[in-house]
């Protein structure tokens, strides 16, 4: 028998028994950030690829959402911070060694290229609105200029966007201190999953079929993607460190088994795929609402799976015999 | 490793609330550094435990800091122990004893009524005066222990009684001090005598240092492990000394008495014994070898499980090292009822390892020769503590609480009233509870004074609130040692509350009752300036420096071969003791094998942490979040028979039906599958410790099969048998 | 650089916890919070054992991922030495350290809601002084000092004594040796 106990308590509740600093504040941000990139990159792509009649959504309207769902994202984020009068710190100064400042300063600057994006279609996706910013020689001056660099425009969002995706992975993944996350694939996997979920939403959102059909079709080919890249997460870390496959088995067999296979891959990819496939080779299309949902519900899951488990997978694994429990006792008013 | 269970995700389907943090904006400044404030710091003597270390306690801006180790300090080595470091918790302690309470009927029903020190004192005197009036004053009675009791002994004797007891003796230290006294003449002292830091083989009995702080003790064995003494350890548990040790003996329990007996037989047999000291010093050698030819290795592995192999390279290492070897006496040695006669073979084969006042053995302690304040003889009473229980126990030195205790029952015992310092009698004697109702349904008074609220304080006509160590000045720590040496405790800060020091109370009381010409002091500061200046020393100079030692005047150890004069009859070391003899006990040790664990049972083993002093530090603060409740240590395949989980909360019963409350299964193999362990000084139920009220479980409330020493009346209790009651919920007292 | 080490002789060490109360008074570390705390392991079976206990805390690792990782330059080294400390001012409370530490360890949740650690007690050390958990040790287990001088007690105590470091393999050069 191999005891390994924590005599006294560290007397940090985010780390004994197992870590968990970071709750669904974090998974939400993760989640959000990635459906923004994927917002933005196919707003660019059916720019750039000239795609407005066939996708007129995700041509001329989506980009409105990208600073929406990114402020929403943010706002988790800022729910999370334990210190928050000193939010601006993270402006203060650039840490080149790490993601989390890069991804601080990234986000400062998709917001001017996510506005640019909008503001590029904005008289043909929100005609009405744009109305009110004719009115000022200023707006009609801005409208036309980022009309008239539409394409350039949508061609620097996208490296910015996949910047953003993959960003919102390597943060996790730059945490050598939790072998769950410690694997290259999380940036890709995040990145694909965003852009899946960002495709699901304008497939669900598009009123014209053609759109809907286009975005089904790509839905269904980042979720087969998506899929390889689970494959070959898990695979990364079955190869990897002993704390990687010891972190791993929390998956197979470990506590978030079930989470993990029938939410995430089960719900959230196996089965949209298929109904994806229904509705693709037009078998059955009564589904069709439903798949992008479950597409929406998988990504979310996915961030919160990865965060639950990779904070729980440590280098150290104290067995504690500590009730901190009546450590409440000191807070307890005198009679 | 506990996981946590998967809850989060519900959030995200919509299906509970999650409350995200609240809204945190108040930002935090860089805090100042420690120490950057005005920085000043007042000597003191530790409480936390009985060892009494000097410090100092440190103040910043005002207010209570730290409390570190003075570096003149022999006692502590300038390093306090766990709970010396924890002692601002002890000041700091919300639920302190804050004013004097008096029981009083409300109703129909008792209660505490806060009441003024006047009315308090009053009361006080006022019985102890009736009680002297009508029985006389012999028949009051002090339960003491720590060194404040001295100022409530002194009032005693002023009244006119020396009728007094300290569990430290009847429970704790007393069969191994009575036992060094019949062989050596002379007890193993508090601090023990020990020469560990120069030992080359130390031998520790049931002793478990570093669980328990004695601070010295632990230093010196620490010294000792760093000079690569052999250590061998004889515990039924894998304590934290056997981790340490070249030689685990894991004994079965109560069985050392056969252990020692089998040492001196391969010791005898092999020669392995110190001749010339054995010659010199000691008389009985000849019945001793007799009497300990039986006691082969062999018939000694059958009794204790330990190998003769093994019994026979640990005698030859302690036998290579002598006189360098100390074999321990041990501290709490109330075990099986024997425990005098097991402390006299530990003594007897220190004798003759020759270690006895060596190098490496035992030191000859010395104490600064302080005359003492100038005062009336105390009237000499017509009775002592013995006549309480006679013919009982006649090699007791001292007052035997349980006898006491026991004498203070019904309408015509012998003791009317009580004075309780320092000391929760509840917790402290096995299984007294039913005595100490009755006890307390005979006594006309029972006074208790303390820091803290208690078990005992729930007993008491009057409780009175002395304030903590760091608010007072008691008498100058003056203790054997290797140097003799002074120490002052003085006041760091007024008293808290409406609380007062020891010796104010004594003598408020003394005047209450008349006495006043035994307390001329206005300030006990008085008392102890006259007394340092007789030393040529003063308050003036103690207070700067807090710990003074002197040089000594006789020898550390014995010269070689110089003729010695014990402090016994045959003025020899007593191998044969005639002194036992003649009251009809075994003039050497005879094992007797213990009683049998029955079917479904478990031998409770207890002892300490090293957060804790037993319960009076449980409380404290500092101390609680360092160790809020104690464990159940229970062997893995005990775990598995009994389905316990580890971590799960449950009772015992001893065999007598004894209960105590729930406690936490700790499963580990540090522990052999005949046996359970767990610390003492948990399970308070006195609801007026917030903090500890109902934490862990009390070992004493289990000690239902108490077998007395009958040499000197200790209280034998580690045959007790435990099992199993499962909880069907942790969680809340049931 | 001026590097720091802490040595811990595990032969003695007793696990009394000591060293976590010395921090507590000396640091005013708040309420049931702790910056070091005391590790009891024990492997093999009844009655062949093995048990060591370790005082652990911030490693103030060479390579310290906690600061690599940190967004805001708050988990920082000190005077350019390894000891590493975090500034509530520039600290936005993201926890990015805690996850970014492999000992699980040493950063711990301030209630006004920025990261405090251990410190090596580097307010004792610019005065020449141990830190409080070595200076109260009652066993005199634990030592500190300067891994750059070679006659340091440390240097010396890791030259002859055999000794290990928790998860050497995290890289993170973790500067808190166990004597074994």
């Amino acid at each position: 028998m191999k005891e390994e106990l924590l005599v006294t308590a560290r007397g940090n509740e985010l780390i004994d028994p197992s870590l968990h600093i970071w709750t669904w504040e974090v998974a939400m941000y993760l989640f959000l950030g990635g459906l923004t990139a994927g917002v933005m990159i196919f707003a660019a792509l059916m720019t750039v690829m000239h795609r407005d009649e066939e996708a007129p959504f995700a041509a001329r309207r989506l980009a409105l959402l990208a600073p929406i769902v990114l402020s929403a994202g943010m706002t988790t984020l800022f729910l999370d911070l334990e210190h928050k009068l000193f939010v601006y710190r993270f402006y203060t100064s650039f840490q080149i060694t790490s993601p989390m400042s890069w991804g601080a300063w990234i986000l400062i600057v998709i917001y001017p290229i996510s506005i640019m994006q909008i503001l590029s279609t904005f008289r043909s996706g929100y005609g009405f609105f744009a109305g009110f910013v004719d009115r000022f020689a200023i707006g009609r001056t801005i409208l036309d200029t980022c009309e008239r660099y539409r394409h350039e425009i949508a061609m620097a969002a996208i490296p910015f966007a996949i910047a953003l995706g993959i960003y919102t992975g390597i943060l996790l993944s730059a945490f050598g201190a939790r072998p769950f996350w410690n694997s290259g694939v999380l940036g890709p996997l995040f990145l694909v999953s965003g852009m899946s979920t960002a495709a699901a939403l304008v497939a669900l959102i598009a009123r014209q079929h053609s759109e809907k059909e286009l975005f089904t079709r790509i839905d269904l080919a980042l979720i087969v993607a998506e899929i390889a890249l689970v494959a070959l997460f898990l695979v990364n870390l079955s190869t990897g460190s002993g704390q990687q496959i010891e972190a791993l088995q929390s998956v197979l067999g470990g506590p978030y088994t079930l989470v993990f296979w029938v939410l995430f891959v089960g719900v959230g990819l196996l089965v949209p795929a298929l109904i994806e496939v229904l509705e693709i080779t037009g078998v059955n299309r009564s589904l069709a609402v439903l798949a992008p949902v479950l597409v929406l519900i998988g990504g979310y899951a996915l961030r919160q799976i990865m965060l639950d488990a990779g904070q729980e997978s440590s280098w150290t694994n104290y067995d504690t015999q500590y009730n901190s429990e009546l450590l409440e006792r000191l807070h307890e008013e005198s009679p | 490793m506990k996981r946590r269970e998967f809850i989060k995700l519900s959030s995200l389907l919509g299906t509970s609330a999650v409350a995200g943090p609240a809204l945190m904006l108040g930002g935090c400044a860089n805090k100042p550094l420690p120490g950057t404030g005005v920085v000043s710091k007042t000597p003191t003597v530790c409480d936390m435990c009985f060892w009494k270390c000097a410090g100092d306690v440190y103040k910043e801006d005002g207010e209570l800091w730290k409390i570190t180790g003075n570096e003149d300090d022999l006692h502590s080595g300038g390093r306090l122990c766990t709970r010396g470091t924890g002692g601002p918790g002890a000041y700091l302690d919300p639920d302190r004893l804050k004013k004097p309470l008096l029981r009083v009927t409300v109703d129909g029903r008792q209660t505490f009524r806060e009441v003024s020190w006047d009315e308090a004192l009053q009361f006080i005197a006022a019985k102890m005066q009736g009680i002297a009036d009508t029985v006389g004053p012999e028949r009051m009675a002090l339960l003491h222990h720590g060194a404040g009791g001295h100022h409530f002994l002194h009032l005693l004797r002023a009244f006119g009684s020396n009728s007094h007891a300290e569990p430290a003796f009847a429970q704790c230290r007393g069969p191994r001090d009575v036992g060094f006294r019949l062989t050596f003449g002379e007890p193993a002292s508090s601090p023990e005598r020990t020469d560990m830091a120069n030992a080359r083989c130390i031998v520790l009995l049931g002793s478990h240092i570093g669980e328990n702080l004695h601070n010295a003790q632990v230093q010196t064995l620490a010294a000792a492990i760093n000079k690569d003494a052999t250590l061998i350890t004889v515990d039924p548990r894998f304590s934290v000394p056997a981790g340490k040790s070249k030689h685990w003996l894991p004994i079965k329990p109560g069985t050392d008495i056969a252990l020692l007996l089998g040492w001196m037989n391969v010791i005898i047999e092999e020669e392995l014994y110190d001749r010339d000291y054995v010659e010199r010093y000691t008389i009985g050698f000849e019945q001793l070898s007799d009497h300990v030819r039986q006691y082969t290795p062999e018939w000694v592995f059958l009794e204790t499980g330990i190998r003769p192999d093994v019994i026979r390279e640990t005698a030859r290492e302690m036998g290579k090292a002598a006189p360098a070897t100390v074999v321990h006496p041990g501290r709490h040695a109330a075990w099986y009822g024997d425990d005098t006669q097991r402390s006299r073979a530990i003594a007897m084969l220190n004798a003759l390892l020759g270690s006895w006042n060596r190098k490496g053995g035992f030191y000859i302690p010395e104490k600064v020769d302080m005359p003492h304040f100038p005062l009336p003889k105390y009237p000499k009473p017509s009775v002592q503590t013995g006549d309480a229980y006679p013919g009982k126990w006649p090699f007791a030195s001292q007052g035997v609480t349980n006898g006491v205790i026991e004498a203070s029952i019904g309408e015509d015992a012998f003791f009317k009233g009580w004075m309780v310092y320092g000391t929760n009698l509840p917790q402290t004697i096995p299984g007294v509870a039913t005595k100490l109702r009755a006890a307390a349904d005979s006594l006309d008074l029972v006074v208790v004074i303390d820091t803290m609220p208690s078990e005992i304080t729930g007993y008491a006509d009057v409780i009175l609130p002395e304030c903590t160590y760091l608010e007072r000045y008691d008498d100058v720590r003056n203790s054997g040692e290797r140097h003799p040496s002074l120490a002052l405790r003085m006041p760091a800060f007024e008293p808290k509350y409406e609380s007062k020091p020891g010796w104010w109370i004594a003598k408020q009381l003394g005047e209450q009752l008349g006495l006043h010409k035994y307390f001329p002091w206005e300030d006990y500061a008085d008392k102890i300036d006259w007394e340092l200046q007789q030393v040529g020393s003063s308050l003036e100079e103690m207070q700067r420096i807090g710990v003074k030692n002197f040089p000594r005047k006789g020898p550390l150890y014995f010269r070689e071969g110089e003729p010695k004069r014990f402090f016994t009859p045959s003025r020899k070391i007593e191998l044969y003791s005639k002194q036992l003899a003649a009251k009809g006990f075994d003039p050497m040790p005879v094992y007797t094998a213990p009683e049998p664990v029955p079917h479904g049972y478990y031998r409770l083993n207890y002892g300490r942490m090293p957060a804790h002093t037993f319960g009076k530090t449980t409380n404290n603060p500092l101390l609680f979040e360092l160790a809020p409740e104690n464990q159940l240590w229970v062997n893995p395949l005990v775990a598995n028979e009994h389905r316990l989980e580890n971590g799960e909360y449950v009772k015992l019963a001893s065999r007598e039906g004894g209960l105590s409350s729930k406690i936490r299964v700790r499963v580990t193999e540090r522990i052999g599958p005949d046996s359970v362990f767990m610390a003492h000084g948990f399970g308070h139920k006195s609801k007026r410790l917030r903090l500890t009220a109902g934490a862990g479980a009390d070992d004493s409330e289990l000690m239902t099969n108490v077998k007395i020493d009958p040499i000197m009346g200790g209280t034998g209790m580690r045959g007790n048998f435990v099992t199993f009651i499962k909880e069907q919920a942790a969680g809340g007292e049931s | 650089m001026t590097r720091f080490a802490m040595v811990i002789d595990t032969r003695t060490c007793i696990g009394c916890g000591d060293c976590v109360v010395a921090c507590k008074t000396e640091n005013h570390v708040p309420e049931g919070l702790n910056r070091d705390w005391v590790v009891e392991a024990t492997s093999g079976t009844y009655p062949d054992l093995k048990t060591e206990f370790r005082s652990e805390r911030c490693n103030h690792c060479s390579n310290p991922t906690c600061v690599t990782l940190c967004p805001t330059g708050a988990s920082h080294l000190w005077n350019d030495t390894n000891i590493v400390l975090v500034e509530p001012e520039k600290c936005t409370g993201c926890k990015a350290c805690i996850a970014a530490c492999p000992y699980d360890a040493r950063l711990v949740m301030h209630p006004d809601g920025y990261i405090d650690k251990c410190t090596f007690c580097h307010h004792r050390v610019e005065k020449g002084l141990d830190p409080a958990c070595v200076s109260t040790c009652p066993t005199g287990c634990m030592h500190f000092g300067s891994l750059d001088d070679p006659n340091s007690e440390v240097s010396k105590l890791l030259k002859t004594r055999e000794h290990k470091v928790l998860n050497p393999e995290t890289g993170n050069e973790p500067n808190v040796y166990y004597l074994i």
